[in-house]
């Protein structure tokens, strides 16, 4: 059964954000015996209730709190208050997400080492390696079910995939299948297997995608040690005279203010909303924002160099049939200087609905060029690209000067511009997506600009040093003991690779050391 | 309120057979009359409660020039433009914007008006010229959900929609392609 603890409870951990990295938290504490509160901002909405359309699905799932943007970036422009394509509800983003999990290359945790220093960017070796993730990398692929792990059988390839592989044969490429992805291809832990329903995005029906709404969340309540409270948005986090964290306060379902006490606390809401929160939370003792003393709370945005390929063909595809990102090529995943940047990417089948490729496709576009591709929507093929991106300072989140939300606090402005390098990569991928697609014989395609951000990263960075990051190996702040930060926001650099595995296995590496320090008293 | 009529062969409401027939005689695709705007050949007719009929009639003109299908039939860009004359009710402001951007786009497009222009790019150019305007942002953005999400359309463009009631794709087609 679900424990409830008393809000004057100071003995709990309270964990800010229910997703890949606060759910996953959340149960492993629970397993471990520690008492755990999930303050959760958006509603607790069950699978059966997902919504197989695009818009009211977007209505239903997405985080549309108001934001303002800034930087170069096409997104401000085109979707000025909609910097993020993220969720606001129990199990966050891993409702929506694809179930793309892929490890990241041992180079990418060395990327001054193995990059060199790049101009205008501000990167940084991780202190973990890749050989002290691989355990939890493990445990994760197995929680998750990820398909070519632990003896998982591949999806079958849907015709989007068929294309991609195809062109793919035909450029040389050799690493190509339907994707390491925590979709089940059969029954596995109480969860049914894929039935091809194309609406990945939109929160799957069947329970077939790993998201912590119906796995870890459920498991964590059994042992009757973790509490999940939905519509409980945490608006500062406390300290004493210390500087020790002391619990939280947040606006409940009804929008009235409480304090949860709390002896631990974990922030998960997110690349924008975590460092947004340790701004808000400024105070006389701390009053760039806690955790702040080196001055990185915020900065070093990743987003991924991200963008689309979309093609038409002669004949029908219907690639919104099925698997939203039903395979991947990684051939360019590799770290090669010779095609002109530093750092890989990948390149995986996407599939929009009529009305999103209609949103997405060329946003502000108009006229015939824009509505012929749109009349051979069901002769299209697509795929996305996702790529390492550069961290720089510029590129960051800050609190808005003037506007605030409906609890008074400063709203997020997200600050971001391509570096050359994220360009350079960009237009790389461009060519390669079109040459696959011109090699099976497209007749037109369409080199697509990149979404409101779906991988947010690096905004409370990862260092060994306290003066360059935010939080040590184990996500614990540098400046503060008892605060931990416990999502992609994490993230030293960003890899090639798309974040969810990696959050996951922080947050099962991150719930060991947490509980090992409770046992001994350290924290 | 907007009704956007579609005739149902032997029953009302609707306009008129009388009304429909009353402007089949024109030269051109949409007719005014009174205070609808009627399609005679396709027999369907929008009734703006707000914005004037003539504006109407000009506005499911450019919202087909703006994005043009031309399998796709007028009464799906007349839904579409249904949110401004809605909108127009309840905010004087957008009412003033959409009639003075019709009026300054007529008035552009010289003798005869916008309709009055018989070559799409002609039309376009005009559409150019206004691109920036926020009377111009606001037609094309209204449309990216106005048109593109009715879900009558769909079919039209091979988007099958819901799925998830029918089982998904596992056994019926995610995986037919035979021509590769």
């Amino acid at each position: 059964m679900p424990a409830p603890y008393a809000l004057t409870d100071d003995s709990v951990v309270v964990i800010i954000g229910s997703g890949a990295g606060g759910g996953t938290l959340a149960n492993e504490l629970a397993q471990k015996g520690v008492d755990v509160v999930v303050l959760e901002a958006g509603p607790r909405i069950e699978y059966e209730d997902f919504i197989n359309d695009e818009w009211d699905s977007f209505g239903q799932l997405a985080w549309l709190d108001n934001r303002t943007t800034s930087g170069d970036w096409r997104v401000s422009k085109d979707f000025p208050n909609l910097p993020a394509w993220i969720v606001k509800a129990v199990g966050g983003t891993t409702t929506h997400w694809a179930g793309a999990s892929l490890r990241f290359q041992e180079h990418e945790f060395k990327t001054l080492t193995n990059y060199g220093p790049v101009e205008g960017a501000n990167l940084l070796d991780w202190p973990i390696t890749l050989a002290d993730l691989e355990p939890y990398y493990a445990k994760a692929e197995d929680k998750m079910g990820v398909t070519r792990t632990n003896g998982i059988e591949g999806l079958p390839g849907n015709n989007n995939f068929k294309i991609l592989k195809a062109g793919a044969d035909k450029l040389g490429y050799k690493d190509c299948h339907t994707g390491n992805m925590a979709i089940n291809s059969d029954f596995r832990d109480d969860r049914m297997g894929c039935q091809q329903t194309g609406f990945c995005f939109q929160g799957c029906k069947w329970g077939a995608k790993w998201s912590t709404l119906y796995t870890e969340i459920p498991k964590g309540e059994a042992t009757g040690k973790l509490e999940v409270r939905p519509d409980s948005h945490v608006i500062k986090i406390e300290h004493d005279d210390t500087g020790k964290v002391t619990g939280v306060v947040y606006a409940d379902k009804d929008g009235n203010l409480q304090q949860q006490k709390a002896r631990i606390v974990a922030v998960a809401g997110n690349s924008i909303e975590s460092p947004r929160l340790l701004l808000n939370s400024a105070s006389s003792k701390y009053p760039d924002g806690l955790a702040n003393s080196s001055g990185q709370v915020g900065k070093n945005y990743m987003r991924h160099t991200t963008g689309s390929v979309y093609a038409v063909f002669e004949q029908p595809v219907h690639f919104y049939r099925g698997t939203t990102m039903a395979g991947i090529v990684r051939d360019e995943a590799r770290h090669d200087p010779s095609r002109g940047f530093v750092g890989g990417y990948e390149l995986e089948t996407l599939a929009l609905g009529l009305p999103f490729m209609a949103a997405f496709l060329n946003p502000g576009g108009w006229g015939r060029s824009f509505t012929s591709a749109l009349d051979k929507y069901d002769h299209m093929a697509g795929m996305w690209i996702v790529g390492e991106d550069m961290p720089q300072e510029k590129n960051r989140i800050t609190l808005h000067a003037e506007l605030k939300d409906k609890y008074g606090m400063p709203i997020p402005d997200v600050a971001f511009t391509d570096h050359p390098n994220d360009t350079a990569m960009r237009n790389h991928a461009y060519s390669q997506g079109m040459a696959l697609y011109d090699a099976v014989g497209a007749t037109r395609t369409f080199p697509t600009p990149p979404y409101p951000s779906t991988h947010n990263l690096g905004t409370n960075r990862m260092s060994e040093s306290p003066e360059d990051g935010v939080v040590n190996q184990w996500g614990q702040t540098h400046d503060i003991a008892n605060l931990f930060v416990s999502d992609g926001s994490q993230f030293t650099t960003g890899a090639a690779e798309n974040p969810t595995l990696t959050i996951v296995a922080l947050a099962i590496r991150q719930a060991e050391h947490i509980a090992n320090e409770m046992s001994s008293g350290t924290i | 309120m907007v009704t956007v009529y579609q005739r149902e062969p032997g029953r009302g409401p609707g306009l008129s057979r009388r009304a429909l027939l009353k402007g089949s005689g024109a030269a051109l695709v949409l007719v005014v009359t009174g205070s609808a705007v009627i399609s005679p050949q396709q027999a369907w007719g929008v009734e703006p409660a707000a914005l004037n009929p003539e504006t109407m009639a000009t506005l499911i003109q450019m919202a087909r020039d703006v994005y043009p299908h031309d399998h796709v039939a007028d009464r799906f860009y007349a839904i579409a433009m249904k949110d401004h004359d809605t909108k127009a009710g309840s905010e004087a402001a957008h009412k003033a914007l959409i009639e003075a951007g019709i009026a300054d786009l007529d008035q552009r497009a010289g003798e005869g008006g916008y309709r009055g222009v018989g070559w799409e790019e002609d039309r376009v150019k005009l559409l150019q010229d206004i691109e920036a305007t926020p009377f111009f942002q606001a037609v094309r953005g209204g449309m990216v959900v106005g048109l593109y999400n009715q879900k009558d359309l769909w079919p039209l463009f091979g988007y099958e929609g819901e799925s998830f009631s029918q089982g998904g794709y596992l056994t019926r087609g995610f995986d037919d392609i035979e021509w590769l």
